[in-house]
Protein backbone atom coordinates (compact mmCIF):
# COMPACT_ATOMS: atom_id res chain seq x y z
CA UNK A 1 0.00 0.00 0.00
CA UNK A 2 2.76 2.17 1.07
CA UNK A 3 5.05 1.55 -2.05
CA UNK A 4 1.61 2.41 -4.15
CA UNK A 5 1.07 5.61 -2.20
CA UNK A 6 4.52 6.71 -3.08
CA UNK A 7 4.33 5.88 -6.53
CA UNK A 8 1.28 7.55 -7.15
CA UNK A 9 2.97 10.60 -5.54
CA UNK A 10 6.40 10.44 -7.50
CA UNK A 11 3.95 10.32 -10.81
CA UNK A 12 2.23 13.69 -9.68
CA UNK A 13 5.54 15.33 -9.62
CA UNK A 14 7.01 14.23 -12.43
CA UNK A 15 3.81 15.86 -14.16
CA UNK A 16 3.92 18.68 -12.09
CA UNK A 17 7.20 18.99 -13.24
CA UNK A 18 6.43 18.84 -17.08
CA UNK A 19 3.97 21.57 -16.44
CA UNK A 20 5.66 24.23 -15.22
CA UNK A 21 8.97 22.99 -17.43
CA UNK A 22 10.72 26.02 -19.00
CA UNK A 23 11.45 26.34 -22.18
CA UNK A 24 14.00 29.09 -24.54
CA UNK A 25 13.21 29.36 -28.43
CA UNK A 26 15.49 32.72 -29.32
CA UNK A 27 15.52 33.58 -33.03
CA UNK A 28 19.11 31.91 -34.44
CA UNK A 29 20.18 35.51 -35.43
CA UNK A 30 18.39 39.06 -34.82
CA UNK A 31 19.20 42.09 -36.39
CA UNK A 32 20.41 45.36 -34.30
CA UNK A 33 17.99 47.40 -33.62
CA UNK A 34 15.16 45.29 -34.50
CA UNK A 35 12.25 44.49 -32.60
CA UNK A 36 11.86 40.61 -31.16
CA UNK A 37 10.20 38.69 -29.43
CA UNK A 38 11.12 35.13 -27.43
CA UNK A 39 8.20 32.48 -26.80
CA UNK A 40 8.36 30.58 -23.33
CA UNK A 41 6.11 27.71 -21.88
CA UNK A 42 5.73 26.56 -18.39
CA UNK A 43 4.15 28.51 -15.24
CA UNK A 44 5.49 30.92 -12.57
CA UNK A 45 8.07 33.23 -12.96
CA UNK A 46 11.44 33.78 -14.00
CA UNK A 47 14.26 35.92 -14.71
CA UNK A 48 15.93 36.03 -17.95
CA UNK A 49 18.90 37.25 -18.36
CA UNK A 50 20.98 38.60 -22.02
CA UNK A 51 24.66 38.51 -21.91
CA UNK A 52 27.45 39.14 -24.11
CA UNK A 53 30.24 41.80 -24.74
CA UNK A 54 27.94 43.82 -26.12
CA UNK A 55 25.24 43.64 -23.83
CA UNK A 56 23.77 42.95 -20.30
CA UNK A 57 19.66 42.68 -19.92
CA UNK A 58 17.72 41.49 -17.46
CA UNK A 59 14.10 41.06 -17.63
CA UNK A 60 11.60 39.39 -14.86
CA UNK A 61 8.99 37.06 -17.12
CA UNK A 62 5.98 34.65 -16.93
CA UNK A 63 6.57 31.65 -18.02
CA UNK A 64 4.13 30.70 -20.81
CA UNK A 65 3.96 34.66 -22.22
CA UNK A 66 6.12 36.20 -24.57
CA UNK A 67 8.55 37.99 -24.18
CA UNK A 68 8.90 41.22 -26.15
CA UNK A 69 12.11 43.23 -27.06
CA UNK A 70 11.78 46.69 -28.36
CA UNK A 71 13.87 48.09 -31.64
CA UNK A 72 16.13 49.69 -29.04
CA UNK A 73 16.82 47.11 -26.55
CA UNK A 74 19.84 44.90 -28.12
CA UNK A 75 22.03 47.19 -31.03
CA UNK A 76 25.36 45.70 -30.59
CA UNK A 77 26.41 43.42 -32.98
CA UNK A 78 27.76 39.85 -31.09
CA UNK A 79 27.03 36.87 -29.79
CA UNK A 80 24.54 36.75 -26.72
CA UNK A 81 23.49 34.01 -24.13
CA UNK A 82 20.10 33.83 -23.25
CA UNK A 83 20.07 32.53 -19.90
CA UNK A 84 16.07 31.72 -17.65
CA UNK A 85 17.04 31.50 -14.35
CA UNK A 86 14.22 30.09 -12.47
CA UNK A 87 13.27 26.67 -11.10
CA UNK A 88 15.00 25.15 -13.50
CA UNK A 89 17.63 27.23 -15.22
CA UNK A 90 18.27 27.07 -19.31
CA UNK A 91 20.04 28.86 -21.57
CA UNK A 92 20.56 29.18 -25.19
CA UNK A 93 22.74 30.98 -27.89
CA UNK A 94 22.01 33.38 -30.62
CA UNK A 95 23.37 36.03 -32.72
CA UNK A 96 22.75 39.75 -32.90
CA UNK A 97 23.97 41.26 -36.60
CA UNK A 98 24.90 44.55 -38.00
CA UNK A 99 21.87 46.21 -39.24
CA UNK A 100 21.20 45.98 -43.04
CA UNK A 101 21.47 49.55 -43.81
CA UNK A 102 25.14 51.09 -43.49
CA UNK A 103 25.08 54.42 -42.23
CA UNK A 104 28.79 55.60 -42.01
CA UNK A 105 32.24 55.34 -43.19
CA UNK A 106 35.14 55.63 -41.50
CA UNK A 107 37.94 56.78 -44.02
CA UNK A 108 41.42 56.97 -43.40
CA UNK A 109 43.16 58.43 -46.52
CA UNK A 110 47.05 58.64 -46.65
CA UNK A 111 49.17 60.36 -46.62
CA UNK A 112 47.40 63.85 -46.05
CA UNK A 113 50.48 64.98 -48.00
CA UNK A 114 52.43 63.69 -50.69
CA UNK A 115 54.56 65.11 -53.89
CA UNK A 116 52.58 64.75 -57.68
CA UNK A 117 53.15 62.36 -59.68
CA UNK A 118 53.61 59.12 -57.46
CA UNK A 119 51.92 55.99 -58.66
CA UNK A 120 49.78 54.52 -55.92
CA UNK A 121 51.17 56.57 -53.69
CA UNK A 122 47.54 57.76 -52.26
CA UNK A 123 45.77 54.95 -50.17
CA UNK A 124 42.21 54.45 -49.12
CA UNK A 125 41.13 52.77 -46.73
CA UNK A 126 36.97 52.20 -45.46
CA UNK A 127 35.39 50.67 -42.68
CA UNK A 128 31.47 50.10 -42.77
CA UNK A 129 29.54 50.71 -39.70
CA UNK A 130 25.26 50.37 -39.25
CA UNK A 131 23.98 52.96 -37.09
CA UNK A 132 24.71 51.69 -34.45
CA UNK A 133 28.69 51.45 -34.83
CA UNK A 134 28.62 47.82 -35.56
CA UNK A 135 31.14 46.37 -38.46
CA UNK A 136 28.69 45.66 -41.83
CA UNK A 137 30.07 42.30 -42.94
CA UNK A 138 28.19 41.56 -45.81
CA UNK A 139 29.96 42.82 -48.92
CA UNK A 140 29.01 46.54 -50.28
CA UNK A 141 30.09 48.61 -53.20
CA UNK A 142 32.31 51.09 -52.27
CA UNK A 143 33.02 53.93 -54.76
CA UNK A 144 36.22 55.89 -54.36
CA UNK A 145 36.77 59.25 -56.35
CA UNK A 146 39.86 61.53 -56.41
CA UNK A 147 39.27 64.89 -57.59
CA UNK A 148 42.91 66.92 -58.47
CA UNK A 149 43.25 70.23 -58.66
CA UNK A 150 42.67 71.07 -62.15
CA UNK A 151 39.55 68.97 -62.25
CA UNK A 152 41.05 65.46 -63.14
CA UNK A 153 39.60 62.73 -61.34
CA UNK A 154 40.28 58.99 -60.63
CA UNK A 155 37.42 56.61 -59.65
CA UNK A 156 37.29 53.18 -58.52
CA UNK A 157 34.90 50.54 -57.00
CA UNK A 158 35.79 47.95 -54.69
CA UNK A 159 34.12 45.85 -53.13
CA UNK A 160 33.58 45.12 -49.07
CA UNK A 161 35.24 42.28 -47.39
CA UNK A 162 34.35 41.64 -43.78
CA UNK A 163 33.54 45.59 -43.44
CA UNK A 164 36.38 46.64 -45.17
CA UNK A 165 37.28 48.51 -48.49
CA UNK A 166 40.99 50.39 -50.08
CA UNK A 167 41.45 51.60 -53.00
CA UNK A 168 45.45 52.79 -54.01
CA UNK A 169 45.48 55.69 -56.64
CA UNK A 170 48.16 58.25 -58.27
CA UNK A 171 48.86 61.38 -57.36
CA UNK A 172 48.14 63.97 -59.76
CA UNK A 173 50.67 65.67 -62.18
CA UNK A 174 49.47 69.13 -61.04
CA UNK A 175 49.90 70.52 -57.17
CA UNK A 176 46.79 71.36 -55.29
CA UNK A 177 44.56 70.30 -53.15
CA UNK A 178 42.83 66.75 -54.12
CA UNK A 179 39.38 65.41 -52.89
CA UNK A 180 39.50 62.18 -51.92
CA UNK A 181 35.54 60.50 -51.34
CA UNK A 182 34.78 56.79 -50.80
CA UNK A 183 31.00 56.65 -51.03
CA UNK A 184 28.37 53.96 -50.75
CA UNK A 185 23.99 54.13 -51.09
CA UNK A 186 23.59 57.72 -49.76
CA UNK A 187 26.88 57.72 -47.22
CA UNK A 188 30.01 59.76 -47.81
CA UNK A 189 33.43 60.64 -46.61
CA UNK A 190 35.57 63.27 -48.06
CA UNK A 191 39.46 63.64 -47.40
CA UNK A 192 41.48 66.44 -48.34
CA UNK A 193 44.88 65.52 -49.81
CA UNK A 194 47.37 67.36 -49.95
CA UNK A 195 49.61 66.96 -53.26
CA UNK A 196 52.73 69.33 -53.83
CA UNK A 197 55.36 69.81 -56.31
CA UNK A 198 58.23 67.18 -56.09
CA UNK A 199 61.73 67.89 -56.25
CA UNK A 200 63.21 70.56 -58.76
CA UNK A 201 64.01 69.47 -61.72
CA UNK A 202 66.79 72.06 -62.54
CA UNK A 203 68.16 75.08 -61.30
CA UNK A 204 69.76 77.82 -63.63
CA UNK A 205 71.19 81.15 -61.67
CA UNK A 206 72.41 84.62 -63.48
CA UNK A 207 74.85 86.75 -61.68
CA UNK A 208 75.46 90.60 -61.94
CA UNK A 209 77.82 92.81 -60.29
CA UNK A 210 76.12 94.15 -57.42
CA UNK A 211 77.03 97.92 -55.11
CA UNK A 212 80.43 97.50 -52.33
CA UNK A 213 82.31 94.67 -54.53
CA UNK A 214 79.71 92.63 -54.12
CA UNK A 215 77.98 89.69 -56.82
CA UNK A 216 74.25 89.53 -56.93
CA UNK A 217 72.97 85.79 -57.82
CA UNK A 218 69.56 85.26 -58.44
CA UNK A 219 67.65 81.95 -59.60
CA UNK A 220 65.03 81.55 -62.13
CA UNK A 221 61.86 80.49 -60.86
CA UNK A 222 62.50 76.70 -59.52
CA UNK A 223 59.88 74.07 -60.39
CA UNK A 224 59.83 70.57 -60.37
CA UNK A 225 59.25 67.87 -63.82
CA UNK A 226 55.84 68.61 -64.12
CA UNK A 227 56.33 72.40 -63.99
CA UNK A 228 54.92 73.12 -61.04
CA UNK A 229 56.54 76.35 -58.99
CA UNK A 230 58.93 74.24 -55.85
CA UNK A 231 56.87 75.28 -52.56
CA UNK A 232 58.48 78.88 -51.04
CA UNK A 233 61.16 78.17 -48.33
CA UNK A 234 62.99 75.55 -49.94
CA UNK A 235 66.69 75.84 -49.24
CA UNK A 236 68.65 76.51 -52.12
CA UNK A 237 72.14 76.76 -51.58
CA UNK A 238 75.14 79.38 -53.31
CA UNK A 239 79.01 78.05 -53.13
CA UNK A 240 81.57 80.57 -54.00
CA UNK A 241 84.69 78.74 -54.27
CA UNK A 242 88.46 80.52 -54.74
CA UNK A 243 91.68 79.48 -54.20
CA UNK A 244 90.44 76.93 -51.54
CA UNK A 245 88.86 78.56 -49.69
CA UNK A 246 84.71 78.08 -49.69
CA UNK A 247 81.58 80.24 -48.74
CA UNK A 248 78.26 78.59 -48.47
CA UNK A 249 74.97 80.38 -48.15
CA UNK A 250 71.42 78.92 -48.07
CA UNK A 251 68.66 80.81 -48.86
CA UNK A 252 64.45 79.54 -49.16
CA UNK A 253 63.16 80.14 -52.28
CA UNK A 254 60.76 83.17 -52.24
CA UNK A 255 58.01 83.58 -55.11
CA UNK A 256 60.21 80.16 -55.88
CA UNK A 257 63.16 82.19 -56.34
CA UNK A 258 66.21 82.40 -54.27
CA UNK A 259 68.62 85.41 -54.23
CA UNK A 260 71.44 86.40 -52.45
CA UNK A 261 74.81 88.10 -52.78
CA UNK A 262 78.80 87.15 -52.39
CA UNK A 263 82.17 88.94 -52.43
CA UNK A 264 82.93 89.73 -55.96
CA UNK A 265 86.33 88.12 -56.27
CA UNK A 266 87.57 87.88 -59.35
CA UNK A 267 88.40 84.22 -60.27
CA UNK A 268 85.94 82.32 -57.77
CA UNK A 269 83.77 79.86 -58.99
CA UNK A 270 80.14 80.12 -57.95
CA UNK A 271 78.03 76.75 -58.19
CA UNK A 272 73.90 76.83 -56.93
CA UNK A 273 72.26 73.33 -55.68
CA UNK A 274 68.80 72.52 -53.95
CA UNK A 275 69.27 69.02 -52.48
CA UNK A 276 70.61 66.65 -54.68
CA UNK A 277 70.01 68.65 -57.90
CA UNK A 278 72.98 71.02 -59.07
CA UNK A 279 72.35 73.90 -61.30
CA UNK A 280 74.73 75.80 -63.40
CA UNK A 281 77.79 76.96 -62.57
CA UNK A 282 79.63 80.56 -63.03
CA UNK A 283 83.12 81.62 -63.02
CA UNK A 284 83.22 85.34 -61.67
CA UNK A 285 84.88 88.34 -63.65
CA UNK A 286 87.66 85.27 -65.37
CA UNK A 287 91.16 85.73 -65.78
CA UNK B 1 81.13 22.28 -11.14
CA UNK B 2 78.18 23.29 -9.59
CA UNK B 3 76.78 25.45 -6.31
CA UNK B 4 77.90 23.29 -3.36
CA UNK B 5 74.68 21.38 -1.73
CA UNK B 6 74.18 19.69 1.24
CA UNK B 7 71.49 16.90 1.44
CA UNK B 8 68.59 19.11 2.89
CA UNK B 9 69.16 21.43 0.47
CA UNK B 10 68.96 19.56 -2.79
CA UNK B 11 65.14 17.98 -1.31
CA UNK B 12 64.32 21.31 -1.14
CA UNK B 13 65.43 22.32 -4.30
CA UNK B 14 63.49 18.95 -5.75
CA UNK B 15 60.76 20.16 -3.74
CA UNK B 16 60.76 23.72 -5.55
CA UNK B 17 61.55 22.13 -8.85
CA UNK B 18 58.31 20.18 -8.66
CA UNK B 19 56.34 22.95 -7.42
CA UNK B 20 57.38 24.94 -9.98
CA UNK B 21 57.20 22.65 -12.70
CA UNK B 22 53.44 21.99 -11.29
CA UNK B 23 52.45 25.78 -11.49
CA UNK B 24 53.75 25.57 -14.80
CA UNK B 25 51.94 23.00 -15.68
CA UNK B 26 48.41 24.56 -14.35
CA UNK B 27 49.46 27.95 -16.12
CA UNK B 28 49.60 25.67 -19.16
CA UNK B 29 46.17 23.82 -19.09
CA UNK B 30 44.37 27.63 -18.53
CA UNK B 31 46.24 28.97 -21.62
CA UNK B 32 43.74 28.53 -24.78
CA UNK B 33 45.29 26.83 -27.52
CA UNK B 34 46.76 29.16 -30.44
CA UNK B 35 46.11 28.55 -34.41
CA UNK B 36 47.54 31.08 -36.63
CA UNK B 37 47.32 30.78 -40.13
CA UNK B 38 49.93 31.88 -42.27
CA UNK B 39 50.36 35.57 -42.77
CA UNK B 40 52.12 35.37 -46.58
CA UNK B 41 50.05 36.47 -48.92
CA UNK B 42 47.84 39.22 -46.16
CA UNK B 43 47.67 42.03 -48.16
CA UNK B 44 47.61 44.85 -49.28
CA UNK B 45 50.68 45.46 -47.38
CA UNK B 46 52.96 42.89 -46.36
CA UNK B 47 53.39 41.33 -42.56
CA UNK B 48 56.78 42.15 -41.09
CA UNK B 49 57.84 39.71 -39.13
CA UNK B 50 57.90 41.99 -35.63
CA UNK B 51 54.29 43.00 -36.17
CA UNK B 52 53.20 39.00 -36.87
CA UNK B 53 54.26 38.44 -33.44
CA UNK B 54 53.35 41.79 -31.97
CA UNK B 55 49.60 41.74 -33.18
CA UNK B 56 48.71 37.79 -32.10
CA UNK B 57 50.30 39.01 -28.41
CA UNK B 58 48.68 41.85 -28.19
CA UNK B 59 45.15 40.34 -29.62
CA UNK B 60 45.38 37.55 -26.76
CA UNK B 61 46.07 39.64 -24.25
CA UNK B 62 42.93 41.48 -25.44
CA UNK B 63 40.85 38.50 -24.48
CA UNK B 64 42.88 38.32 -21.23
CA UNK B 65 41.86 42.24 -20.48
CA UNK B 66 38.59 41.40 -21.29
CA UNK B 67 38.09 38.46 -18.55
CA UNK B 68 39.45 40.30 -16.19
CA UNK B 69 37.67 43.39 -16.56
CA UNK B 70 33.99 41.52 -16.79
CA UNK B 71 34.47 39.45 -14.21
CA UNK B 72 35.48 42.27 -11.91
CA UNK B 73 33.24 44.98 -13.26
CA UNK B 74 36.10 47.27 -13.67
CA UNK B 75 36.18 49.02 -17.46
CA UNK B 76 39.11 50.31 -16.73
CA UNK B 77 40.92 47.15 -17.65
CA UNK B 78 40.24 46.85 -21.12
CA UNK B 79 42.94 50.30 -21.41
CA UNK B 80 45.51 48.29 -21.94
CA UNK B 81 43.76 46.31 -24.91
CA UNK B 82 41.10 48.43 -26.34
CA UNK B 83 40.59 51.87 -27.69
CA UNK B 84 37.84 53.64 -29.84
CA UNK B 85 34.39 51.95 -30.12
CA UNK B 86 35.63 48.48 -28.97
CA UNK B 87 36.52 50.06 -25.29
CA UNK B 88 33.21 51.92 -25.70
CA UNK B 89 31.16 49.52 -26.20
CA UNK B 90 32.42 47.14 -23.89
CA UNK B 91 33.02 49.71 -21.31
CA UNK B 92 28.99 50.40 -21.70
CA UNK B 93 28.68 46.65 -21.04
CA UNK B 94 30.78 46.31 -18.01
CA UNK B 95 28.57 49.27 -16.63
CA UNK B 96 24.65 47.49 -17.35
CA UNK B 97 26.45 44.02 -15.78
CA UNK B 98 27.40 46.73 -12.72
CA UNK B 99 23.63 47.97 -12.47
CA UNK B 100 22.70 44.68 -12.96
CA UNK B 101 24.80 42.93 -9.90
CA UNK B 102 26.07 40.65 -12.61
CA UNK B 103 29.76 39.32 -13.26
CA UNK B 104 30.74 36.97 -16.24
CA UNK B 105 34.06 35.33 -17.03
CA UNK B 106 35.34 34.80 -20.47
CA UNK B 107 37.88 31.57 -20.47
CA UNK B 108 39.17 31.24 -24.29
CA UNK B 109 39.86 27.71 -24.65
CA UNK B 110 41.34 27.63 -28.42
CA UNK B 111 41.65 30.32 -30.75
CA UNK B 112 41.78 29.56 -34.65
CA UNK B 113 43.25 32.87 -36.08
CA UNK B 114 43.55 34.18 -39.84
CA UNK B 115 44.78 37.89 -40.67
CA UNK B 116 42.96 38.96 -43.94
CA UNK B 117 43.83 42.73 -44.14
CA UNK B 118 46.56 45.01 -43.48
CA UNK B 119 46.39 48.39 -44.41
CA UNK B 120 48.58 50.13 -46.97
CA UNK B 121 49.31 53.01 -44.39
CA UNK B 122 50.01 49.99 -41.79
CA UNK B 123 47.49 51.87 -39.45
CA UNK B 124 45.07 48.87 -39.06
CA UNK B 125 44.75 45.58 -39.26
CA UNK B 126 42.48 42.82 -39.31
CA UNK B 127 41.49 39.28 -38.32
CA UNK B 128 39.49 36.72 -37.92
CA UNK B 129 39.49 34.36 -35.31
CA UNK B 130 37.28 31.11 -34.86
CA UNK B 131 37.14 31.24 -31.01
CA UNK B 132 36.15 28.70 -28.15
CA UNK B 133 35.07 29.90 -25.24
CA UNK B 134 33.61 29.25 -21.65
CA UNK B 135 31.25 31.86 -20.28
CA UNK B 136 30.04 31.94 -16.55
CA UNK B 137 27.80 34.59 -15.77
CA UNK B 138 27.03 35.30 -11.74
CA UNK B 139 24.64 37.29 -9.70
CA UNK B 140 25.49 38.61 -6.41
CA UNK B 141 28.54 36.12 -6.57
CA UNK B 142 25.96 33.26 -7.59
CA UNK B 143 26.52 31.49 -10.71
CA UNK B 144 23.25 31.60 -13.00
CA UNK B 145 24.32 29.66 -16.45
CA UNK B 146 27.99 28.71 -18.06
CA UNK B 147 27.85 27.93 -21.88
CA UNK B 148 30.35 26.68 -23.72
CA UNK B 149 30.81 29.24 -26.75
CA UNK B 150 32.50 28.56 -30.47
CA UNK B 151 32.21 32.00 -33.16
CA UNK B 152 33.99 33.96 -34.52
CA UNK B 153 35.64 37.12 -33.65
CA UNK B 154 36.25 39.76 -36.21
CA UNK B 155 38.82 42.25 -35.01
CA UNK B 156 40.34 45.14 -36.32
CA UNK B 157 43.51 46.39 -34.18
CA UNK B 158 45.75 49.58 -34.84
CA UNK B 159 49.44 50.62 -33.23
CA UNK B 160 49.25 52.66 -30.69
CA UNK B 161 52.32 54.34 -28.63
CA UNK B 162 53.70 50.72 -27.57
CA UNK B 163 51.50 48.26 -29.05
CA UNK B 164 48.62 47.36 -31.10
CA UNK B 165 44.86 47.74 -28.92
CA UNK B 166 41.57 46.74 -30.51
CA UNK B 167 39.55 49.04 -32.27
CA UNK B 168 36.27 46.69 -33.21
CA UNK B 169 35.93 43.83 -31.69
CA UNK B 170 32.58 41.78 -33.01
CA UNK B 171 31.92 38.13 -32.43
CA UNK B 172 28.96 36.35 -34.44
CA UNK B 173 28.32 35.79 -37.91
CA UNK B 174 26.66 38.27 -40.41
Amino acid sequence: MTRWITFWWAIAILLAGLASAQELRVPAKVEAGTAFSVPTSGSGDAMLYIIGPGDALERKVHLGEEIAFEADDLHNAGHYLAILSGSASQSTQFDVVASNQPASLSFFAKPSRLAVNRPNGISGVTYIFDVFGNLVLKPEEISFRLSDATGGVQSHNATSRDGVAWVQLNSAPKAGPAHFEASLSGVQATRIVQEVPGEPCSIRMTAKPSKDQRVLLQTDPVRDCNGNPVPDGTIVSFTERHEGRVSTVDVPLKRSVAETELPAVSGATITVASGVVLGNEIRWGGR
Amino acid sequence: MGWPMRKGSSISLAAIVAIVAGALLVSASTEPTVKVAPMDSVGPREVEDQTRTSIIRDYLAGWKAMDAAFSQNRPDLLDSAFVGKAREKLTGTIQEQQKLGIETSYQAESHDIKVVFYSPDGLSIQLLDNVVYEVNVKKQGQSIGTSHVSTRYVTVLSPTETKWKVRIFQGGTQ
